[in-house]
């Protein structure tokens, strides 16, 4: 059996080449913060982070990619669902974000809320973290605080300590009207964000 | 705390202590596993219709009023799962310093020239049988912070989109008989056994005669639940 092609690091200076338009490169990127064009139904969130180390000093060369179904809960590319399945076709639920590319290291992503995929689920957007010193990349799942009953239920987050599962619920900012949640990422520390083995 | 890592895996630990940068990023928690975490099979493919054939040839994308400076070289491989199924359509980026050993990125303060014609960063998307292929220049080594007089080894950065959540990975490609390879700790976090996986193959076959050496670097991906389905 062939073995997995092992990880490496990132880097510091991945900006250019995967997210060039976000670091003042020409070119086009494949994903960035913004992934609900205008004509996707859904409801419009934001979603707005910083990264941070043992020290508890934000991470400014982070590189954050958000995974997510539709509005109805389907999954860009899932093959062989019935056709009343099929996902919005102008939503690939894909995006990403470097950090050095906001002057206060934040990830800031514009999107729709997700719906549950499987009726058991809470909402919930996948999250793959990249950055300088971490070898392997990281997953984890950004839960919402306005579906507190969804969240009880739901099957992996009942899996988690329940001290650590704050760690995977995004605060929604009720100061502000157009649904902004707050995400930190916890690298170590009492806050440690809980990882998942995927 | 240390996590271990499951036997046979050719995956660096998170924590290594050659390597400064992981003391206060890695993570301290084992990653929890989740069973039925995801639908099977699926992932994030993003939309690859905006590649050109230009994105794979780091050697003309970036000119500006002539040729980049350095070895010409060609990268070629083929993308398999654990299965040794291809894998076909897998997005394939790809980055690096120039041959003086500089990134574009301004936040690279080496003291080393950049090179106005030579931006060092590519893409493309394996084809049916999985291949993937790039030109570009050879990259130069370069010295980082980690440890008194240390030195990066010649690498490509590459980032892979394969069919499957589970499939995405990042990795750098090293050059075969670098002797900065067995001095630098982000190569040696990598189990011994599986160094060899991360260092591309002379390829003369692959060369064009009288314009670029070749190097062949095949890819591994996590699968087979990724693969995808059949018609």
């Amino acid at each position: 059996m062939p073995r997995q092609t092992p990880s490496q690091t990132i880097g510091p200076f991945f900006g250019f080449g995967l997210v060039p338009d976000q670091y003042g490169f020409a070119g086009t990127a494949v994903g960035g913060g913004t992934m609900a064009a205008d004509q996707v139904p859904g409801q419009r969130i934001r979603i707005v982070g910083k990264v941070f180390d043992g020290a508890g000093t934000m991470v400014p060369d982070a590189l954050i990619e958000l995974w997510q179904a539709d509005r109805a809960g389907r999954y860009d590319g899932s093959a062989g669902e019935p056709q009343d399945r099929l996902p919005n076709a102008a939503f690939h639920g894909f995006g990403r974000v470097g950090t050095g590319a906001d002057p206060d290291g934040r990830f800031l992503f514009e999107t729709i809320k997700p719906g549950s995929v499987d009726g058991l689920q809470a909402p919930h957007v996948h999250v793959t973290l990249f950055m300088r010193g971490l070898l392997r990349h990281v997953c984890t799942r950004i839960y919402f605080s306005d579906e507190h009953e969804a969240n009880l239920r739901d099957p992996v987050l009942c899996t988690v300590p329940r001290g650590r599962r704050d760690t995977l619920i995004a605060q929604r900012d009720d100061a502000l009207s157009d649904h902004t949640y707050s995400f930190d990422i916890h690298m170590q520390g009492e806050r440690e964000t809980v990882f998942f083995d995927v | 705390m240390a996590i271990r890592e499951p036997a046979g895996s050719t995956h660096p630990p998170y924590r290594f202590a050659d390597y400064a940068s992981t003391r206060l990023r890695a993570p301290t928690q084992a990653p929890l596993l989740v069973p039925e975490f995801l639908p099977g099979g699926t992932g994030p493919a993003p939309a690859s219709a905006a590649l050109s054939p230009l994105d794979a040839d780091l050697t003309r994308n970036g000119r500006r009023n002539g040729e980049p400076i350095g070895e010409r070289i060609k990268v070629t491989g083929q993308i398999v799962d654990e299965a040794g199924h291809p894998v076909p359509g897998a997005l394939v980026e790809i980055w690096q310093a120039n041959a003086a050993g500089r990134y574009a990125q301004p936040t690279d303060q080496h003291d080393a020239p950049l090179d106005p014609n030579f931006l060092g960063a590519g893409r493309c998307e394996s084809d049916a049988s999985g291949r993937f292929g790039f030109r570009t220049i050879k990259p130069g080594a370069y010295p980082w912070q980690n440890h008194p007089n240390a030195w990066r080894p010649n690498h490509v950065h590459l980032s892979l989109f394969g069919p499957g959540f589970g499939s995405r990975l990042v990795t750098q490609m090293y050059f075969p008989g670098d002797p900065l390879l067995s001095l630098d700790p982000i190569f040696n976090s990598v189990p011994e056994d599986a160094r060899d996986l991360l260092v591309a193959r002379f390829d003369l076959a692959q060369t064009e005669p009288g314009i670029a050496l070749a190097f062949r670097f095949d890819i591994v991906l996590r699968g087979p639940e990724a693969t995808p389905r059949e018609a």
